[in-house]
């Protein structure tokens, strides 16, 4: 584990500085990645000029859930966002020079191409988050206080077992990637939005099977003081930590076995 | 114990031909097919076959990129499938077609990352770090981006970076393809002296006969994923009946040269004429009998290349080959 870490420090390092190259290029993509992610949210602003409430809801607990979904999806993205290029490398055959290295592979890949820029969506939630947090009226408890750095740092490790599970599934279909991008991505949409204005299939799907529920609308219900959906009990609310616990050993397993069977390329 | 050991060693791929809609026809590729060989500690060896014939794959099976199917395999005693990222401290890879070094970076800053990367104690890695520069003239290179280099310079660059953790072993894979004859010279030398001084084990796979026969005193030829040739490089000549041509350039337009013992016409051209000899013959006393005989203008020798001794050691593999890519 030091060892990934002590690595992707380096290589991301590396990347930060080639991209430092083209300063130009770098203030412009972090000005319009900043821009995408915010038209994101105004897209919420505008609906609520339109409607008092969604599923329920009001704009406070939906900026709540925007704000902890898109946090941890940001901090995701900003660290593992790279898996999902992973398939041009396999393809290409350039993932050999990774594998050459003293070094773990997972981390060499995550801190592939590091980009900066993409810390404007974990600002951007964060700044959501803030504000959610200022217009809420919520009977604070010290287990609620609690509960929201730890649902930050849950969903964000969900979400990277999610990109890491579908990065290794690369190693045999390179151009996978757009199915992991419909959970990633596509799970970060959903979740933004409350679970009342979804199908009970849909709901279901995303407690039971991708356990994205648990990335923010388990602990963030319990904080609202709402009910948990699809009949979960109440203290599922505080099962994030085991829940991102056995994501990651599914990835791990995934992932050997993805290195095993990958096949290169004739050079 | 030898310290490059294979023991049957096997590699084979299962492709999947798509033949209907739906339909899929698995279809087993044997890239190596039971190799076995050991290569001994400070040895400089050969490795070479036509496109195809599991190079490649053989070298990524010792480095503990590829998994093999069969068979027992150890690199310093060290199974690299199970153990990569331990045996990626003891071996240095040179991959000619594809760079480690990063693009828009200067090249300095790529080794001062496989000094952190590996590790290396930093007395150690000034002191190579030093040699290589000296030797392989990367002085004036090392503050340029990598993407401003020459192929040739890159190449350099490229070997350096792959010898700062002082590797027992080199993998070479092509080192000197697309250079030009001074930077294929100084990359030969540099790998000579490596190899003397510091006794470095060097595993080469290459096109260029040339490269084998001023650097490995033995040659292992592979074909179809078998070991067809392990030995010396001339036995491997005198195995293919492998010939050599004499060109000669006659003052004017003559009779094809058939009364020069050991030489055999094969076409002509105008005042130009090719002649066969065996490659392990010498070429000096063919020449002084042409002369003698002949009024001779200029001549040049050509050596054989790799693809037609093997092609002449295996007559038709080639054309199975090609059936078996279909």
């Amino acid at each position: 584990m030091a060892d990934s870490l002590r690595t992707y420090r380096m290589v991301a390092g590396m990347w930060i500085r080639s991209t430092m190259t083209y300063r130009a290029s770098f203030a412009l993509t972090v000005f319009t990645s900043f821009c995408v992610t915010f038209f994101d949210f105004v897209v919420i602003l505008l609906m609520f000029g339109q409607v008092r409430g969604l599923g329920g809801f009001s704009f406070a607990e939906v900026a709540l859930l925007y704000g902890l979904t898109g946090t941890s999806f940001g901090i995701a993205d900003l660290t593992m966002g790279s898996l999902q290029r992973m398939g041009k490398r396999v393809r290409d055959g350039s993932l050999d020079t990774f594998l050459m290295r003293p070094a773990p592979l997972l981390a060499q890949v995550a801190a592939d191409k590091f980009a900066l820029r993409r810390f404007g969506r974990v600002a951007q939630g964060l700044m959501v988050l803030v504000w959610a947090l200022v217009l809420l009226d919520v009977a604070w408890t010290p287990v609620k206080v609690l509960l929201l750095p730890m649902t930050v740092v849950c969903g964000a490790v969900i979400f990277a077992a999610v990109m890491v599970l579908g990065a290794s599934t690369l190693f045999w279909m390179q151009d996978a990637a757009e199915v992991t991008n419909s959970f990633t991505y596509g799970g970060n949409t959903l979740l933004q939005y409350p679970p009342t204005i979804f199908a009970q299939e849909l709901v279901r799907g995303v407690v039971y099977v991708v356990p994205l529920a648990f990335v923010n609308w388990l602990p963030a219900l319990h904080i609202l003081g709402r009910p948990a959906p699809a009949g979960m009990p109440d203290a599922a609310a505080f099962a994030s930590p085991l829940v991102a616990a056995v994501c990651c050993a599914v990835a791990g397993l995934a992932w050997r076995a993805g290195i095993r069977s990958y096949r290169s390329t004739g050079s | 114990m030898p310290f490059i050991e294979l023991d049957t060693v096997e590699k084979i791929f299962t492709v999947r031909r798509k033949t209907g809609l739906i339909r899929r026809e698995k279809r087993e590729v044997r890239a190596v097919d039971g190799i076995s060989f050991g290569v001994d500690r400070g040895e400089m060896v050969g490795y070479i076959g036509p496109n195809g014939a599991g190079k490649s794959t053989t070298i990524k099976m010792l480095t503990g990129i590829l998994t093999p199917t069969g068979g027992r395999l150890r690199v310093a005693g060290i199974d690299p499938a199970r153990e990569r990222t331990r045996l990626a401290q003891r071996i240095g890879v040179v991959f000619g077609q594809r760079t480690t070094l990063w693009w828009d970076l200067p090249l300095k800053d790529s080794y001062r990352l496989m000094h952190r990367m590996y590790r290396i104690p930093d007395a150690r890695y000034r002191e190579n770090l030093d040699r290589c520069v000296d030797l392989l003239d990367l002085e004036e290179l090392l503050d340029v981006p990598v993407r401003q280099l020459s192929l040739g310079q890159r190449m350099r660059g490229d070997i350096a970076a792959a010898l700062l953790h002082d590797p027992d072993v080199l993998y070479l894979d092509e080192p000197t393809i697309g250079l030009d004859v001074v930077s294929k010279a100084r990359v030969r030398e540099f790998l000579r002296d490596l190899n003397t001084t510091h006794g470095t084990t060097v595993l080469l796979t290459t096109h260029d006969l040339t490269d084998i026969e001023q650097l490995c005193s033995r040659v292992m030829v592979i074909d179809h994923g078998r070991l067809m040739y392990d030995g010396e490089l001339a036995g491997l000549h005198a195995v293919g009946e492998s010939e050599r041509l004499l060109v000669v350039d006659l003052e004017r337009e003559l009779p094809p040269i058939t009364d020069v013992p050991g030489a055999r016409f094969v076409r002509s051209e105008g005042p130009r004429q090719w002649l066969a000899f065996p490659a392990t013959a010498s070429a000096a006393p063919l020449v002084a009998a042409v002369a003698a005989r002949h009024p001779l203008l200029d001549l040049s020798v050509r050596e054989p290349d790799i693809e037609a001794v093997i092609a002449k050691m295996y007559g038709g593999t080639r054309e199975e080959r090609r059936e078996s890519l279909m």
